[in-house]
């Protein structure tokens, strides 16, 4: 993912990218494999009981970072869709293509697992607080998204129409985020914040940490998986792509 | 330039008249949706009395995303929005005239209509206040976000539904606010916390939705 940060336009051609997208993702899906491992482990049986939850709040470890996912995911996709419509690279269009699916599951598996984290705790599965609401925008945006996507024929129409889409609606990440602090509504304020620290034991910061970068490895390795499939379909009738070993064969 | 947005207002205002069943249909709707409540829920005042503004605002959100097609399609389909584009004045402005000429359209009289219907479901002349304030806020930001959508869907099969999809999602926060007005008046707490978002809304996406309207055009004309 970072790849195009440092060489700038090298690896902007799908031709390029490619192969280095291949050679990325087994390393990134290593890597996810064993970090949730360790998470789940930490956080099912390392991790202290909670004294209000009591064992319900372990789905925390699960929530909070495909909750964090779902947010970062879409910024991922709008930082690619602005890099697409300013200097019109083909790979940034595929990348949120790439990415879109990754982000809707996360928010699904947020809201998922809110729910059933919200049924022991406040005694139902969903309330119409302002952060659940605005993850179910999140996730409508998501589909919103993969159905103009999809809609359109022409995949550089389709890239830059839906890159528009994806900026109009960054508007909600906020929203998400802060909701919590503006309404005093019934889902409970982060436990984790860059400025105050947490306010939880440390073992389970550092489950849900761990988590998190797991997760993130994950959407890394999938999300890569995903445009390599992408370049292939899209760019099926180019020279390269009938040179490449695994087509030969 | 003023001239030029004077023009494409007064334009669209002509077509429209001289195609009137179109503003009927959109008005249509939105009395016949509002009308359906009371015969599903049933006639009791009380709670008709309660829903009102969630249904007002859900039907009036409904009515103008229905209207959303014709913003932009006619003239895409006779290629006057393609010269439009080509215009040496600001695309923004001309943008910003088909809206304001399309919410003159369509909003408005949603907005006049209100008060008739609220009587229907027994609201107090408090909450048709509010109502009739709240929608004439409300109703020119739903024409300007709808604007982006109906813009990326432009020339596709099955926009319509693909429009509602894109844009009810961002629509949300203008009925929150919307109905969340009324019933604040209506309970007795005041509506102006809620009044005032609606207007920072309103301005908001006075600024940014031609701009992405703009950029979508381009992007669906080329």
């Amino acid at each position: 993912m970072s790849s195009n940060k440092f060489n700038w336009f090298k690896f902007s051609s799908p031709a390029t990218f490619y192969p280095l997208a291949g050679k990325m993702v087994p390393w990134f899906s290593g890597i996810a494999v064993i970090l949730i491992f360790i998470g789940l482990y930490m956080g099912f049986f390392v991790a202290p009981t909670d004294y209000k939850q009591g064992e319900g709040y372990r789905i925390i470890f699960v929530h909070v970072p495909a909750s964090w996912m779902s947010m970062f995911i879409y910024l991922v996709m709008a930082f690619w869709a602005i890099l697409g419509l300013v200097f019109n690279t083909r790979v940034s269009g595929m990348m949120v293509q790439a990415l879109a699916p990754t982000g809707a599951m996360f928010t699904f598996l947020a809201l998922w697992t809110g729910a059933f984290w919200g049924k022991p705790m406040w005694g139902t599965w969903w309330v119409w607080d302002a952060r659940l609401t605005s993850e179910l925008i999140l996730f409508f945006l998501y589909i919103g998204y993969i159905a103009l996507h999809s809609s359109i024929d022409d995949n550089r129409r389709a890239d830059r129409a839906s890159a528009i889409l994806v900026l109009v609606g960054v508007v909600n990440i906020p929203i998400i985020y802060y909701s919590v602090k503006w309404w005093n509504t019934l889902h409970q304020g982060a436990s984790v914040s860059v400025k105050s620290g947490s306010s939880m034991a440390s073992t389970m910061l550092l489950a849900m940490l761990i988590m998190a970068l797991g997760f993130w490895a994950y959407s890394i390795a999938v999300s890569l998986a995903r445009v390599r499939s992408v370049i292939l379909e899209r760019e099926r009738d180019t020279y390269w792509v009938s040179e490449l070993a695994e087509i030969k064969r | 330039m003023f001239k030029a947005f004077y023009i494409v207002v007064m334009r669209d205002l002509l077509l429209a008249m001289r195609n009137r069943s179109d503003i009927l249909t959109t008005l249509f709707f939105f009395i016949i949706s509002i009308s359906l409540f009371p015969l599903g829920i049933g006639p009791e005042m009380d709670t008709l009395r309660e829903i009102a503004p969630g249904v007002f605002w859900v039907a009036a959100l409904l009515a103008s995303m229905l209207a959303l097609e014709r913003l932009f399609a006619i003239d895409f389909a006779d290629g006057t929005l393609e010269q439009l584009l080509l215009t040496p004045q600001p695309t923004t402005l001309l943008v910003l005239a088909k809206v304001l000429a399309h919410w003159l359209i369509t909003g408005v009289p949603l907005v006049l209509l209100s008060p008739l219907l609220g009587l229907q479901y027994d609201l107090s002349s408090e909450a048709i206040q509010a109502l009739m304030l709240t929608l004439l806020l409300g109703t020119p930001s739903l024409s300007l976000i709808g604007a982006i959508g109906a813009a990326l869907t432009l020339g596709l099969r099955g926009g319509g539904v693909l429009v509602s999809l894109l844009v009810l999602p961002l629509y949300i926060p203008v009925l929150i606010f919307g109905a969340g007005a009324v019933e604040a008046t209506v309970s007795g707490l005041g509506g102006a916390g809620h009044i005032s978002m609606l207007g920072a809304i309103l301005l908001l996406s006075l600024v940014m939705a031609p701009l992405a309207t703009v950029a979508a055009l381009r992007v669906s004309a080329e």
